[in-house]
């Protein structure tokens, strides 16, 4: 362990991590304050965005007001999209993952360590370098099948099931590794099928890197703007989160009340839920890492 | 026994010939250009009744390998569309002059040639590459400091982690506009001179690279806690025994033993940084003139090559030019992915 720390140094390092916090909350707290105003008037924020005077509960919901029934943003619809478009890639991105990564990990052939080498090496494929021919693929595809791929949610989430596969085989291939063969062996003894083996044994000692890749991509994926608005465009009837405040920030130039309330409203989110799972979030973007 | 397995063997034929029988359809109906809204449906269901078929196949020596196939199935296939297909495809589009929509010829590396002339795209390479060497020290030396800080013996160390790694949580979009008002709208008041430091092409770069590590150390800071604290306590406390300085301890006992995190996190921020986009978008779109630069006069100042691939492509309508810089932008990554691995190769086997 290591000494305790002399009032002196203690004081200085505790000092610098305060000012340190206030300033990376301080944008936070910024955005705090100024959804409490108006942006014209004496105390409004464009004369004073930092003082509290011009602050007021009432203000507050009249902004909400103007920007969650604003038709360029639409808050409802546009959450809505994102949480569905979040939940059901992760949902089968675990599924799909664990599955693929237990095929692999358990049939050491020439083809299962081809497939996981090319996974491996497309990690270093940028967005930039497919974003154009995915549109155009998926536009010609779409239209060849009489689907719609490009704006409609099951396109997105087919394209983050391309995009975030390669990750997640990878991670969930480590924790496969270290579930005991002989666990498997004793299944098949008793009686239990090959893919039973999977859904009731395996899947389930999965859960710790099911956690990791789940939060890993999920914070991608919510927060994730080119994609989105290259499938959905910048103004069609779909929109995620950061989508529709790039829309409404384009159409509401410098309405700072308005604009600090959407961001508000696109933080809140993503804010709470790192309120509730702090320690899961925080040590799976590590592990992530680390891998 | 035998009456379930035929049970199977019926159930299985019947959904693989209409598995097949929907597919063939769907495909008929695509060929031939009708124009009838569900054979997309048709496809689909279609591809799931052959996998259900495939499922309900009795024989037992091949169970196996078929539910091997219809666990990789969803992934492979998906990853294929999208990642596959696309990039062979783009690499091929960059030799071409395609629209976006349409090719018509061949062009070899015309648009190679091209982008090397054009010196906004130059000056966006140039730009990105101090971006990156910028970010590299500053992001790492500033998440050592606070991962030093985070581990020191201080009061509310996980009221201050969370604080630090918060700005990580949000997308670059809604930061960047936050921080376009700060910049514009709070600082210009605090300070007072009236002058925004977006307006200005040097001082809206260093602006940049602000945010930029406000926003990425809190991540680099949780990656190098966990360097810290894996070094055994003994160790440190050996160190003190021996009457070793804090610094001494820092630089000779630490950051010696956290060498292979400093690395990941090395190349973490190095290829994070040289992919900025949604900042650099929501916080100048990539505007700033530039006087003087070799001979032209520049608008893009502060557009970095990912925000100049976007625009060549999307605004400008270059898809063929985009295309051919996006690879270039792959290929670049590509090196440095490789020496990454050299790097960490090398260090595992001194190990």
């Amino acid at each position: 362990m290591k000494t305790k720390l002399r009032t002196g140094p203690f004081i200085l390092i505790m000092a610098v991590a305060v000012l340190v916090a206030i300033y990376t909350l301080m944008p936070f707290i910024l955005v705090v304050i100024n959804v409490f105003k108006s942006y014209n008037g004496e105390f409004g924020i464009a004369n004073d965005p930092i003082g509290l005077a011009g602050a007021s509960f009432t203000q507050f919901g009249q902004n909400l007001k103007n920007v969650i029934n604003n038709s360029n943003f639409s808050f409802w619809s546009a959450f809505g999209t994102s949480a569905i478009i979040t939940v059901v890639s992760l949902v089968l991105l675990a599924l799909f993952g664990g599955m693929a990564a237990w095929v692999i990990c358990r049939n050491k052939t020439r083809w299962s360590q081809m497939i996981y080498m090319v996974f491996i090496a497309s990690m270093i494929i940028p967005f930039q370098v497919v974003m154009l021919p995915l549109i155009s693929t998926f536009r010609d595809v779409g239209k060849f099948v009489g689907l719609s791929m490009l704006q409609s949610i099951p396109g997105i989430v087919f394209a983050y099931l391309g995009f975030g596969g390669a990750m997640t085989v990878f991670i969930l291939t480590g924790m496969v590794k270290t579930v005991p063969y002989a666990l498997e062996e004793a299944a098949s003894i008793d009686g239990c099928s090959y893919e039973g083996i999977y859904f009731r044994i395996v899947f389930p000692l999965l859960k710790p890197s099911i956690v990791t890749v789940t939060i890993l991509n999920g914070m991608w994926i919510w927060n994730d703007y080119l994609l989105p608005s290259l499938m959905l465009g910048q103004n069609g009837k779909v929109k995620t989160l950061p989508v529709a405040v790039q829309a409404f920030v384009g159409s509401y130039v410098k309405q700072w009340d308005l604009i600090l309330t959407a961001a508000l409203l696109a933080m809140v989110p993503m804010i709470i839920i790192f309120l509730i799972g702090q320690k899961q979030i925080m040590s799976g973007m590590v592990e992530g890492a680390v891998k | 026994m035998e009456s379930k397995n035929s049970a199977k063997k019926v159930v299985s034929l019947v959904l693989l010939l209409l598995g097949v029988g929907l597919i063939v359809g769907a495909l008929v109906l695509d060929f031939t250009g009708s124009k009838f809204s569900m054979r997309g449906a048709m496809l689909i269901v279609g591809i799931v009744a052959v996998l259900a078929g495939l499922y309900f196949i009795p024989s037992s020596g091949r169970h196996k390998d078929i539910i091997n196939v219809i666990f990789l199935f969803p992934l492979l296939f998906t990853f294929c569309v999208t990642v596959i297909i696309p990039l062979v495809l783009g690499i091929f589009y960059s030799m071409t002059d395609w629209t976006g929509i349409k090719y018509t010829q061949f062009v070899g590396f015309a648009n190679y040639a091209a982008m090397f002339k054009e010196v906004p795209f130059l000056w966006s390479l140039l730009l990105t590459i101090l971006f990156v060497v910028f970010n590299m020290i500053l992001v790492n030396v500033v998440a050592f400091v606070l991962a030093l800080l985070c581990t020191s013996r201080i009061r509310g160390i996980g009221f201050f982690r969370a604080a630090y790694f918060l700005p990580n949580l949000i997308g670059g979009i809604v930061l960047g506009y936050v921080w376009q008002f700060v910049f514009n709208n709070v600082l210009i008041k605090v300070i007072g001179n009236g002058i925004s430091l977006l307006s200005n092409t040097p001082t809206a770069f260093m602006a940049i690279i602000v945010v930029y590590i406000w926003q990425y150390a809190g991540y680099i800071m949780l990656i190098y806690i966990n360097g810290l604290v894996t070094i055994p306590g003994e160790v440190i406390e050996a160190a003190n025994i021996d009457g070793a300085k804090p610094l001494a301890t820092l630089f000779r006992i630490k950051i010696p033993m956290i060498a292979s995190t400093i690395t990941i996190c090395t190349f973490l921020t190095l290829t994070s940084a040289f992919k900025q986009f949604d900042v650099n978008m929501a916080l100048t779109n990539g505007t700033g003139s530039v006087q003087n630069f070799m001979g032209s006069y520049l608008t893009n100042g502060t557009q970095m090559l990912a925000l100049n691939i976007y625009n060549t492509a999307i605004s400008k309508n270059s898809y063929a030019l985009g295309q051919a810089k996006a690879v270039l932008f792959f290929i670049i990554l590509a090196v440095v992915s490789l020496i990454q691995v050299r790097i960490s190769n090398k260090k595992e086997v001194e190990l």
